[in-house]
């Protein structure tokens, strides 16, 4: 544990979830990133005299498909109410959330803890508008209301991650989910996702320390980072026979340190208030069957899917991560024939997508998936050595297919390379020939070998290759190499 | 000339054109509206605006192909209903000089069904008072007798119906800002049940409880009126999805009242307060409605009498929520630092906050205490339950009743400058309207006749019926009954 000795660090997360809606949650203006300011704007999402929210129903539809998705429990009959805190990019002097009545509540997410897997519980998760955004610069404050108005679903742990690790695991399969159910673009750049961390230091088994919160971290990267330095600096006080003020801090990533936004003593009294202009929000047994009825395969089930199949448990994860690499992989190994096609099929697609595509830039959008799998299944077969097949890929990699959607035909790329390695009793016997021929020019490598030094072996197998030219099987080049070493 | 019956006539046989009711009109408004002796009705008069909507409905009309009753009317529309590209103040200064961008639905309606909106009217500032006299700009007057008030806050819209500058218009009534003062200047203001009208364009006082209202010289524009701007609207959630059923009656000259069973809560004055005249119009009433067939009966509204402070904390609550947003920044005059931004932020906030008037600032500050930490239960909760039981109170009396019966106001018209240091006795004024308001029901006043009891001038007596929800076309069918026609100032200039 990064603070070390026998402290303990407690973080409970409320982290914002930017709902993909068309629109806003109160108005019809486009929810877009990186629009000139305030083009994305209405009389609602500005407070013009007279404007009234309308709750847009595709929010509601998405913070379901992740509320179910995350095993909360959904509120019948849901409110909102009016948060009141004077702000510029606030327009209208309140922003409307939901408090005593969220439409969610408990429910878990599943991370990877040190001991297995761990059960995060929840104690709600909210609907509520984003604010606008304030540029303070050398011209002044210049305001940009775009973002006002846009849609979240806040989602609030109870205080039960353990350090800095967990509370970015949880980061990484809440985002994970939320893209599974495309409840949410996972974009981190564009601040789609923003958690607020609530950090407290004990030492193990005392009651929780003085909380202090971190605010509008926007990556797990910076939520690793900005927990494991305010446990430190928390130690570090009580260490010192200080004590930690209850306050809220800015985290700066680019510094690696945090400041002081406000203390307790200025913390806003914000004089809720049930929303009148929003009727209260009710969700009938219909509606919530037709959300589950829809939802996807969820990752945690998915990945022990993959699993079963023979995928390693780490290329599993990774596969099960993001929506855009799971369709890839599922569209690849349908291309390479199913996981039924042999033993090893599954685990051969999942490695290529885990290892070669994701390693190359912009891999999963340049490379079509059904190339892919059916290339693999060549390899698989034993038509394609692997070494050949990465070529290919770097080809595939190369061209613009993916973005035309023309067919590649992978069996005429490899026939075109010469890379189909010839198969049956004359390419062995020619094979072994080669080898033999190898192995009587060889004498000191083969004594080496001989002797113990197993490493050797693999230049015989390169100087065999490299006579048997393009088409030659390594695998059997390298089989072929051991049975002749054997009668020598 | 300028009822709304008889526009309509005079469109239908051809005696007048819709601009030259608006030339007329234009041309009352210039003598007796303005200057320090003006009836002080309109806070903006749109000349031009209103001559061209009249010229295209003369022209709709010579191809036959008017948009119905209203097409060429001339109507006006208080001054917090949004009209786009025209100012829109709601008698405050925060909002002076701002036009809005947008048409209020209510609005778009009544221009849609032809009307002409020659103006906007004068109100107590964001509907707060009951004078007209909190108005930031300059006070309005009751054509009865320019040294009385004429009530508020729709006090602008009622005064120009009275004084024959346009028979009919749109306020709003959040406590009774419709029906009182349509009861002090003699005409009929019906504040329908809550939900009916959309409040998209209504500058928001208190959300849970304006609502959008008319007021006419007659219960028939009164009718037309609300049936132009009745209806659900994608820009408000609260507005009902029930069609309104019409409310001309299908008993004109027919059923009229026989067998309606008209309910008074005479527990609700029993302990004084409500000047003679008013109570034995109330009487007279009754036996008016009894010869006509009605049956009066007695109801209780146990918890109305605690009406006015539930009001006044849950509208104040709701107001230092909704009056948030005036802060300089984005619309209305800016008062602080051009680049505010830290200490200079506070100051902006402070400087353009000041442009409230006084009732306003007391109003914010009773809702935002009430909304406090540690307060909100003792108030703002407590009121809550309150309010659900005067519902429940109006609940039961529709069991034994089809309407109530009651008082608009408890005094005739008073003068001006009478209760403005007095804001509780004010706050009193409100205590026959605020129970529907707070309820959510639809609710009336209309004229009854007259009186000279309160001194030299003949002032108007005006009495409110309250119906069950959505059931408008009960209600005006005991308007019809209950309402007498009376001579407006306007009738006599």
């Amino acid at each position: 544990m990064a603070a070390g000795g026998d402290w303990e660090t407690v973080v409970g997360l409320e982290v914002h979830v930017q709902l993909r809606t068309a629109q806003k949650l109160f108005s019809v203006a486009p929810v877009r990133f990186g629009q000139p300011p305030n083009v994305d704007i209405d009389a609602v999402d500005v407070g013009l005299p007279g404007a009234l929210p309308v709750l847009n129903d595709e929010a509601v539809t998405l913070a379901l498909r992740l509320g179910v998705a995350l095993g909360c429990t959904v509120r019948a009959t849901s409110r909102f109410a009016r948060k009141h805190y004077f702000y510029p990019d606030s327009p209208k002097g309140y922003q409307i959330t939901q408090a005593d009545e969220p439409l969610l509540s408990d429910g878990h997410v599943v991370i990877d803890g040190a001991d297995g897997p761990r059960a995060i519980p929840l104690v709600r998760a909210h609907l509520e508008e984003d604010a606008g955004k304030s540029v303070h610069d050398e011209l002044g404050t210049r305001l940009d209301w775009n973002r006002a108005g846009t849609p979240l679903l806040e989602v609030v742990t109870q205080p039960a991650l353990r350090g800095p690790d967990e509370a970015m695991r949880f980061f990484r399969a809440l985002r994970s989910l939320a893209m599974a159910v495309a409840a949410c673009d996972g974009n981190l750049q564009e601040g789609s996702m923003r958690a607020d961390a609530n950090v407290s230091v004990r030492r193990r088994g005392a009651p929780l320390g003085t909380r202090v919160e971190l605010k509008n971290i926007n990556s797990p990267r910076f939520l690793h980072d900005a927990v494991a330095h305010e446990a430190r600096r928390q130690i570090a006080l009580l260490s010192a026979g200080g004590t930690v003020t209850q306050e809220t801090r800015l985290w700066d990533p680019d510094r690696g340190e945090s400041r002081v936004m406000r203390t307790k003593e200025d913390a806003p009294d914000y004089r809720y208030l049930g929303d009148p202009d929003l009727p209260l929000l009710v969700i009938d047994e219909a509606r919530l069957d037709d959300v589950k009825a829809t939802l996807p395969e969820l990752p945690a089930a998915r990945r022990a899917r993959y699993e079963a199949l023979g995928i390693a448990t780490g290329a599993a994860a990774t596969l099960v991560d993001e929506p855009a690499t799971t369709a890839f992989f599922e569209a690849a190994l349908s291309a390479a024939g199913g996981a039924a096609a042999s033993a090893t099929r599954a685990k051969a697609v999942a490695n290529w997508v885990v290892n070669e595509v994701l390693g190359l830039p912009e891999g999963l959008a340049r490379v079509p998936p059904s190339a892919l799998g059916r290339l693999v299944a060549l390899v698989d077969e034993g038509a394609v050595a692997g070494r050949g097949a990465k070529d290919v890929l770097r080809a595939l990699h190369d061209t613009d297919d993916a973005d035309t959607g023309a067919v590649v035909d992978v069996d005429a790329l490899v026939d075109a390379r010469g890379l189909r390695l010839q198969q049956g009793g004359d390419v062995e016997a020619r094979a072994r020939a080669v080898v033999r021929e190898v192995l009587d020019k060889s004498p000191a490598q083969v004594a080496q070998v001989k002797s113990g030094k197993d490493k050797i072996k693999g230049f015989l197998v390169g100087q065999s290759l490299k006579a048997l030219g393009q088409g030659a099987d390594p695998k059997q080049v390298q089989q072929l190499v051991d049975e002749e070493l054997a009668k020598r | 000339m300028f009822r709304v019956r008889d526009q309509l006539r005079a469109l239908i046989d051809g005696s007048k054109t819709s601009q030259a009711l608006v030339d007329a009109c234009l041309a009352r408004i210039a003598r007796d509206d303005r200057g320090d002796d003006g009836i002080g009705a309109f806070l903006d008069v749109d000349d031009a605006g209103a001559r061209a909507i009249a010229a295209a409905s003369d022209a709709r009309r010579a191809t036959g192909q008017t948009r119905g009753p209203l097409d060429g009317v001339v109507v006006a529309v208080k001054d917090n209903l949004c009209q786009r590209g025209r100012p829109t103040t709601a008698g405050s200064r925060v909002l002076a000089g701002w036009r809005a961008p947008y048409d209020a639905t209510c609005v778009a309606r009544l221009r849609a069904a032809g009307a002409v909106v020659v103006g906007k009217t004068n109100l107590d500032e964001f509907g707060m008072g009951s004078s007209t006299e909190r108005s930031a700009f300059f006070v309005a007057k009751n054509p009865w007798d320019r040294a009385r008030t004429p009530g508020g806050s729709s006090g602008g819209a009622a005064a120009a119906v009275a004084a024959g500058f346009g028979g009919a218009g749109l306020g709003t009534d959040t406590g009774g800002s419709v029906r009182q003062p349509a009861a002090f200047c003699g005409v009929v203001g019906v504040k329908p049940t809550y939900g009916r009208v959309s409040r998209h364009g209504v500058v928001a006082f208190a959300s849970s409880l304006d609502q959008v209202g008319v007021v006419a010289d007659d219960v028939f524009g009164a009718a037309l009126l609300l049936s132009a701007v009745a209806g659900v609207d994608p820009h408000d959630a609260t507005t009902s999805t029930r069609p309104l059923p019409s409310l001309l009656g299908d008993d004109v000259g027919g059923a009229g009242v026989r067998g309606l069973r008209v309910g008074v809560p005479r527990g609700l004055w029993a302990e004084g307060g409500v000047e003679d005249v008013i109570l034995r119009a109330l009487d007279e009433s009754c036996a008016r409605l009894a010869a006509d067939g009605a049956v009066i009966v007695d109801v209780a509204l146990p918890h109305a009498a605690h009406a006015v402070a539930t009001y006044y904390v849950l509208a104040t609550a709701e107001a230092s929520s909704n009056l948030s947003r005036y802060e300089g920044i984005r619309y209305g005059p800016r008062r602080g630092p051009p680049e505010g931004g830290g200490a200079e932020l506070g100051a902006l906030y402070e400087a353009t906050r000041a442009l409230f008037g006084a009732e306003v600032r007391r109003r914010i500050l009773l809702g935002t205490f009430v909304l406090s930490a540690g307060f909100y239960d003792a108030y703002v909760a407590q009121a809550q339950r309150v309010r659900r039981r005067i519902a429940l109170d109006f609940h039961d009396a529709f069991g034994a009743a089809d309407v109530l019966l009651l008082p608009t106001t408890p005094t005739l018209p008073f003068r001006l400058g009478d209760k403005t240091s007095d804001p509780l006795a004010m706050y009193l004024g409100d205590l026959f309207t605020l129970p529907a308001s707070l309820a959510g029901l639809p609710a009336a006043s209309v004229p009854v006749g007259t009186t000279t009891a309160g001194g030299p001038t003949t002032l108007p007596l005006g009495l409110q019926l309250v119906g069950r929800p959505f059931d408008e076309p009960t209600l005006f069918r005991a308007l019809r009954a209950l309402a007498v026609d009376v001579t407006l100032p306007g009738d006599v200039t």
